[in-house]
């Protein structure tokens, strides 16, 4: 294949890629702060004790999590085209991606905000804060460098499941590698396909690394 | 100012049922420094936490500067808690934000305009002698740094009552008098009442006018300071001027004579041992200026077994006199 040709395909590659993780991780970002947030404030002994809930949330968590990322994918297949109308292509890879993320990134952003000390959470309740500034002001606050390196970690994550998502048509990188690298035994391909994915995660690593060294403060 | 009446609550597990707080009454007055002293689990920090409801009584009611903090819930609560400053013994301070965010952080709450924030802290540091590291980090400052940084948030909306869980016990013995002397002047200049709880009987001399000794929930003995040490067999007197085992020699008598006010002055044992011609033997003990009053305990040996005579004069001098042996 000659280098223009690559060059164009592996462009390609790379915008459906960014496309699809990065919505993907805007999405679960969302969901995930949503889910670990509720998560922490529903158990035991936290700021707004709901048994069941919490229970039905971690029962959730967990059965997704559990699930492999290919049986996610073709499981929740009519939700996807009932919510993109489609199911191929890269919009439609959105969709497991993000179901598949977000408990993964729940329970890392549970993990981080059960690290605030509950010395801290009481001196805001003394100093008279509401639940919401508390959330805000003191848990997801003093949580932002775990919470940046978990997100960071999902991010890696979700690029190497975009690469799964090309089996079913997803585009992006590990399509292309799939399709050229695999299927037609260009090594050429595959071999630029990966390097791009190393650098991928690379620069995730570092962007997120540096975010989180620059908001430590202990 | 803070009135704690018949306040209990109970700890349940599947296992056992711990009763922390079992039917206390508290009355600190207005300016007062009160403290709570006993051993570890007698449900200090839980009778505290129980003053700003952190913890909610089983029974019993709470009321701080006139409001009944036990009738109100949400937003009422919270107000409430807008006027108890709280410090913590591991300091509580948040580690995103700097000494000076950290101040902030109680008048961000309130609503405070922006400016006048400012004002506040560079005031407020001013006061607790931290100018100077408005913007470092916690993790950069020192035990006592960070102590003076919980102090000046707390008093940062202008609370009239103060509320402190071992805010001393963190810090090395330099440290804690600092800490102790910043405590005192606030109490002092702004008339701020304090409620505080320590297992060390030298925070209760440095700085209390009253005491309160807890042990399993309940308060054992409760008082002002003059008036406890003039209270016989009293814990908190033993607590404050431990005397070490002494032996008596052969015949002779030993006495525990507490004195305080004017009375720590006077040579009362020369008197005595001038009146009574006895050669009395000091055996061990100390005379103190404490915040509420100069005292004094001795143990002291006298010859012979009959003594009406020295220990009618003593008492009628004033002096709280106990038979040891
Ligand atoms: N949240 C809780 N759940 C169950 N038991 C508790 C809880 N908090 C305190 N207790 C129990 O209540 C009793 C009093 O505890 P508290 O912390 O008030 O003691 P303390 O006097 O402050 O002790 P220390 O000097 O060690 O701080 C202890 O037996 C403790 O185990
Ligand atoms: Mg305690």
């Amino acid at each position: 294949m000659s280098w223009p040709d690559l060059r164009d395909l592996l462009w390609e590659g790379i915008k459906e890629t960014a496309w699809m993780v990065g919505v993907s991780t805007v999405l679960t970002a969302i969901g995930g702060l949503l889910i670990g947030v509720l998560l922490v404030l529903t158990a035991r002994g936290g700021l707004l004790p709901a048994r069941p809930v919490h229970a039905v949330l971690g029962l959730v968590v967990n059965v997704t999590r559990s699930l492999p990322f290919v049986i996610l994918l073709v499981a929740i297949i009519p939700f996807t085209r009932a919510l993109v109308g489609t199911t191929i292509g890269t919009t439609a890879a959105i969709v497991p991606l993000t179901i598949g993320a977000i408990p993964f990134f729940a329970r890392l952003v549970e993990t981080s905000i059960r690290e605030v000390t509950p010395d801290v959470v009481a001196a805001a309740v003394a100093m008279g804060a509401s639940r919401r500034q508390i959330v805000a002001k003191v848990l997801l606050r003093e949580a932002r460098p775990g919470l940046i390196a978990g997100l960071t970690i999902t991010v890696v994550a979700l690029l190497g499941y975009s690469a799964l998502a090309g089996v079913v048509g997803g585009g992006g990188l590990g399509d292309l590698a799939i399709r050229y690298g695999y299927q037609r035994f260009e090594t050429g391909v595959m071999v630029a396909t990966v390097i791009v994915l190393i650098v991928f995660v690379q620069l995730v690593q570092s962007v997120g690394d540096l975010i989180v060294r620059l908001l430590s403060h202990d | 100012m803070i009135e704690i009446n018949g306040v209990r609550k109970t700890y349940r597990s599947r296992r056992r049922t711990v009763v922390a707080v079992d039917d206390v009454n508290l009355t600190v007055g207005e300016g007062e420094i009160f403290g709570v002293v006993g051993r570890s689990g007698a449900g200090k920090s839980t009778l505290l936490r129980c003053a700003n409801l952190l913890e909610r009584p089983d029974a019993g009611t709470v009321t701080v500067d006139g409001v009944e903090l036990t009738a109100l819930g949400g937003r009422r609560l919270r107000d409430a808690r807008h006027r108890i400053g709280m410090v913590h013994q591991h300091f509580a301070l948040l580690s995103s934000r700097t000494v000076a965010g950290n101040v902030a952080f109680p008048m961000e709450l309130t609503g405070v305009p922006r400016p006048e924030r400012r004002a506040r802290i560079a005031e407020l540091l001013e006061l607790v002698g931290l100018g100077d590291r408005a913007d470092a980090y916690p993790a950069q400052l020192s035990g006592g740094q960070k102590q003076r940084v919980g102090i000046a948030r707390a008093l940062a909306v202008r609370p009239r009552v103060l509320l402190s869980d071992e805010a001393t016990s963190a810090l090395d013995p330099d440290t804690t008098a600092s800490i102790l002397e910043l405590l005192r002047d606030l109490n002092k200049e702004l008339g701020l009442t304090i409620l505080l709880i320590t297992h060390e009987m030298g925070v209760v001399k440095s700085i209390c006018h009253s005491a309160a000794v807890m042990r399993e929930g309940r308060f054992t003995e409760s008082g002002e300071i003059p008036e406890l040490l003039r209270r016989p067999g009293s814990e908190l007197a033993r607590g404050l001027f431990p005397l070490s085992a002494a032996d008596a020699g052969p015949g002779e008598t030993v006495l525990d004579v507490t004195v305080s006010g004017g009375g720590a002055d006077e040579p009362l044992l020369a008197e005595v041992s001038r009146r009574f011609d006895l050669d009395l033997r000091i055996l061990g003990g100390g005379v103190e200026t404490l915040a509420a009053t100069r005292a004094g305990r001795l143990r002291i040996a006298v010859p012979g077994a009959e003594i009406t005579g020295p220990l009618d004069y003593l008492r009628s001098r004033g002096a709280l006199v106990e038979v040891a042996s």
